[in-house]
Order: structure tokens, then C-alpha cells, then sequence
């Protein structure tokens, strides 16, 4: 079933020296339960797609929907989870991870039950009371992770989460996410610019266009492996970074 | 010494790790700054007395310890703390009124962007206005009394609240602010539950440097109108030429400033746990 749907829409931004089109007529749609993954060149307007899929900028032109309702930020389908962590200091991770919930006012001894599950599930329980600065970089990404799936979003957009992780941890976060992920059932959608990142994470990889940003080709990864470290070991991956590599960059 | 002895247990508690050496240093460094604060303080005071003493200084211009000491005592204590608590409420209450009211200042220029644009020039030159040079005015719309006073107080602490208060609710990360967004947030919850708890350290600093900036407003407030309250007394010890009421009021001031500055810190010390700042 169609979860999210990109009908035809474009952005253009207006500054004091100039138009810009960032986006032009996007065509995208995912399916519930599926991990996408769009690829462009560095530039190429990602973070505009997904702060117009978060809701927090409409399209110029054409739309946005999810369960063919328009999105908007307010209604907490979308979960939207940035490059940085961006944990509050001053709040402990049960109160990060709380976030949220508070901020929908969707707090309730359930919800909170639910979130807190997460935290010992996933192997923060016992740093429910610490403070971010407490954690490695690895943990407080997953606290962070936790924090966007506590208000259960329909989808969750992903800016390239592993960027601010340093190399030898971020093959691990990205396991961990992906199996966090795909163990809570949630529909994904991951923004990068790391094409072997993508190979590993996604069912489907949509490569972009330099600004403005289209559709250029959809691939349909068929890699069969469970986890991304599983997947980066299999003789298919190289042969099909390959072919994404070289469609990004032709 | 053999090498039988250095077997013996007894010798044993004389070894030191290198942590314990280093704390003992650290102990030792401490307790000598200490030492030496009290020192220099002990120091000016007798090098004061007796300089006076041994006639180097003319005490009726420059006083000297022990007769602020007979000064204080022979004044009325009741008259003493009227004056007392006369400056201390201009300062206090000028001091609250102005952060509270700076802070909500600077929550509404946050807030709406436009009035932030059309009064930023006005900020910048109330800014680098001599506010004392306000002080006749003050007293002709106020009336000369109390009130003139804290308005003062209000008048030199609050444009730098504003601006200070401002800036650190501007250089919020704007990850964090996008991140709240993204859940929806209304300005309401993005101010009470991002911006304001992200700005503790900068709210605390800013109480800090209105400390200093309170007392320097109710003192020169008094100067301007007062009939009571140590800038009184301090204005009418140096036109009556008793150089003594002078010394001793500004030593009383002295010890008013540290109390609070000493609040202000207990302040810090709390909101730094209660937040954990590190």
C-alpha cells in the first residue's frame, strides 16, 4: 500500500539575489514497510526534499501526501531524524526520548511505557537517567532513533544519520538502526550523498539529478542479506554500488 | 639503610603514589591562594593604619581602619540599617525588575522578527547612551525619591540584558530548533522547552553582570536624588568633608556587592546541577 506520495512538485526558493529551483516535478512514492534511499550529488537539494516531506516547507508546485492526506508537521506521521543527534543537554535520555510525546501532547502512561520498552530493548535502559554527554556516539544516535520512533510516525526520514558518527562506529550504528528499523516494522526513508550506505540499507534506491532535483533512475536492490554489514559482504554489493556510483556521477 | 629494612611493613604508608602527590600538591596550592588572599587583604589594612599611624598619610583625607571602625560604631545602628536597607531595596528591586523585564524583552524580539528589525537601531544607540545622563529627566517624570532610583538601576542594567539575553536565544543550534519543528511544535513550546532551557548558562551570566551593573545604577541614582541609603551618605560624607562616613559607607557597600554576587553564585551552583551544565 501507497504510504507516501510525491505528485509532480517542484520547489523554487526566492532570495534577495535570485530564483533558485531546488526541486523539479518529484515523483517519488513508497510503499508501507519499505527502506528507500535517494542518492544525488552533494548539493542536489536533499534536505529541501525532506523538509518538504517533514511538512515544514510546501512545495511550490504539486504535492505531498501520506495515506493521501496532505502532510504538515503537527500531525506527527513523519519522524524526521537529522544528521546530528541533537539530544537536549539538560534533559536525560528518558526525557529526550520523551521529546515527542510531550511536545504532541501524546504523553500518557502508555505512550511513555512504550518508549521506555524501546530504550531497554535496544540496550539503553540502564542509561535512563544519564545525560547525553554520558553516552558514546553510537548510543546517543540510538537514543535518538528511540526519540523519533516514541510518537510512532508513520515514516521516518533519515538525513544522513551517520555523517557526525566517526568511521569505526558507523558501520555498527548503521546495523543497529537498520535492525531497529526493520524490527519495529517502519517505512524509511534515508537521504544520502554515501552510495555504499544506501546499497546496504535499501529495498529501493532512487538516484537524483544535480539541482534541480528529478528522478533520474529507480533501482530495485535485490541483495537478499538481512543486515547491512551482512549485505556489504555479499558479492552483489560491489556490482551494485557500481551501477548506482555511476549513475550518480554520469 | 639495608635492604633487609625496605622489606618492613612499617615503611610502607611513607610511599606516595603520583595521584596522591598530586592531590596533595593541589591541596597545598589551594590553601596557599587562600594564604595569600587573606594576606594581602590583612596587608592594605595594617600597611593602611600604619601609615596613618606613623603620619605618612593625612588620615582626615585618606581615613584610615580604625576609625571607619569608631565611625561605625557610633552611629545610630537603627539610622545605619535604614540606609542600609534603603540601597539594598533600590538595588534588589531594581535588579529583578530589569533582568525580568529583559528577559521578556528579549523574548519577544526573539519572537517576532520584524519588531526585532525595526528596533535593532534603537537598541544599538540606547546602548551606547550614558544612561546618568538620563537622571534629570528621571527625576522630573518620576518624581526625586526611591522611585527615580530604581528606574535608574532598571535603565543601566536592562539594554544590556536585552542584548546579551538576545544573542545567546539567536545562537540556539538550529538543528535542534528544526528538529522541534519536525515534531510539530508550536514557538510556545519551541521557547519553553528549547530555547529558554538551552540559554540557563547565558540567563545565570547575564544575572551576573546585572549584579555589578544594579549596584553601579542604585549608587549613582543616589548620588542624583537621594535623602537616605549609603550613595546618601557617601555624597554628604564628602560635602561635609568627613572622610570616614565616606570610607565606611563604601565598606559597607563592599560587603553588600559580595553578598550578593555570593547569591548570584548560589544561583549558578543550583541551576548548573539542575540542568547539568557541565
Amino acid at each position: 500500500m501507497t504510504l507516501l506520495a510525491v505528485n509532480h512538485a517542484d520547489v523554487i526558493y526566492q532570495t534577495e539575489k535570485s530564483e533558485t529551483e531546488a526541486v523539479r516535478d518529484l515523483n517519488v512514492t513508497v510503499d508501507e514497510g519499505e527502506f528507500i534511499a535517494l542518492v544525488g550529488p552533494s548539493g542536489c537539494g536533499k534536505t529541501t526534499i525532506l523538509s518538504m516531506i517533514a511538512g515544514l516547507l510546501s512545495p511550490t508546485s504539486g504535492s505531498v501526501t501520506i495515506d493521501g492526506e496532505p502532510v504538515s508537521a503537527a500531525s506527527g506521521n513523519v519522524g524526521y531524524m537529522l544528521q546530528r543527534d541533537n539530544l537536549f543537554e539538560w534533559r536525560t535520555i528518558e526525557s529526550n526520548v520523551l521529546l515527542g510525546l510531550s511536545v504532541q501532547k501524546k504523553l500518557t502512561d502508555e505512550s511513555r511505557a512504550y518508549a521506555v520498552g524501546m530504550l531497554d530493548k535496544y540496550g539503553l535502559g540502564e542509561f535512563r537517567d544519564a545525560y547525553p554527554t554520558q553516552l558514546s556516539g553510537g548510543m546517543r544516535q540510538r537514543a535518538a532513533l528511540i526519540r523519533t520512533l516514541a510518537f510512532k510516525p508513520r515514516l521516518l526520514l533519515l538525513d544522513e544519520p551517520f555523517s557526525a558518527v566517526d568511521f569505526q562506529t558507523r558501520m555498527k550504528v548503521c546495523d543497529d538502526v537498520h535492525s531497529i528499523i526493520k524490527n519495529e516494522k517502519k517505512t524509511a526513508l534515508l537521504v544520502t550523498h554515501d552510495i555504499s550506505e544506501a546499497v546496504s540499507m535499501a529495498d529501493k534506491i532512487f538516484v537524483l539529478t544535480k539541482r534541480p532535483a528529478t528522478v533520474k533512475t529507480v533501482f530495485d536492490i535485490d541483495i537478499t542479506a538481512e543486515t547491512p554489514l551482512k549485505r556489504r559482504e555479499s558479492p552483489r554489493f560491489s556490482e551494485w554500488f557500481d551501477r548506482v556510483w555511476k549513475e550518480v556521477t554520469l | 639503610m639495608n635492604i633487609k629494612d625496605t622489606g618492613l611493613p612499617c615503611l610502607m604508608p611513607r610511599v606516595k603514589t603520583p595521584r596522591q602527590r598530586y592531590l596533595a600538591k593541589r591541596r597545598n596550592d589551594k590553601l596557599i591562594v587562600a594564604a595569600l588572599q587573606i594576606g594581602l587583604l590583612l596587608a592594605f589594612i595594617g600597611l593602611w593604619e600604619l601609615a596613618a599611624y606613623l603620619g605618612w598619610i593625612d588620615s582626615f583625607i585618606t581615613s584610615c581602619p580604625s576609625r571607619i571602625v569608631k565611625t561605625l560604631s557610633s552611629l545610630n545602628p537603627s539610622e545605619l540599617f535604614t540606609h542600609i536597607g534603603y540601597t539594598l531595596a533600590e538595588c534588589v528591586v531594581g535588579f529583578i525588575a530589569a533582568s525580568l523585564l529583559g528577559i521578556l524583552i528579549a523574548v519577544l524580539l526573539w519572537r517576532f522578527v520584524k519588531l526585532r528589525r525595526v528596533l535593532e537601531p534603537y537598541i544599538v544607540v540606547l546602548n551606547a547612551l550614558p544612561k546618568i545622563a538620563l537622571g534629570p529627566i528621571i527625576i522630573i517624570w518620576v518624581g526625586a525619591g526611591a522611585q527615580a532610583i530604581i528606574v535608574m538601576t532598571v535603565l543601566i542594567c536592562i539594554i544590556v540584558t536585552v542584548i546579551s539575553v538576545l544573542n545567546g536565544f539567536m545562537a540556539v543550534d538550529e538543528g535542534k530548533i528544526l528538529l522541534m519543528r519536525s515534531m510539530g511544535a508550536t514557538k510556545l513550546q519551541i521557547l519553553t522547552k528549547l530555547i529558554l532551557p538551552a540559554n540557563v548558562p547565558a540567563l545565570v551570566n547575564m544575572l551576573k553582570i546585572n549584579v555589578g551593573l544594579a549596584w553601579v545604577g542604585t549608587i549613582m541614582g543616589e548620588y542624583l536624588v537621594s535623602t537616605a541609603g549609603l550613595g546618601y551618605l557617601i555624597i554628604y560624607g564628602s560635602q561635609v568633608f568627613k572622610m570616614d562616613l565616606v570610607m565606611a559607607s563604601t565598606v559597607i557597600l563592599c560587603i553588600l556587592a559580595t553578598v550578593m554576587y555570593l547569591g548570584v553564585a548560589a544561583i549558578e551552583r543550583v541551576t548548573k546541577k539542575r540542568y547539568h551544565i557541565e
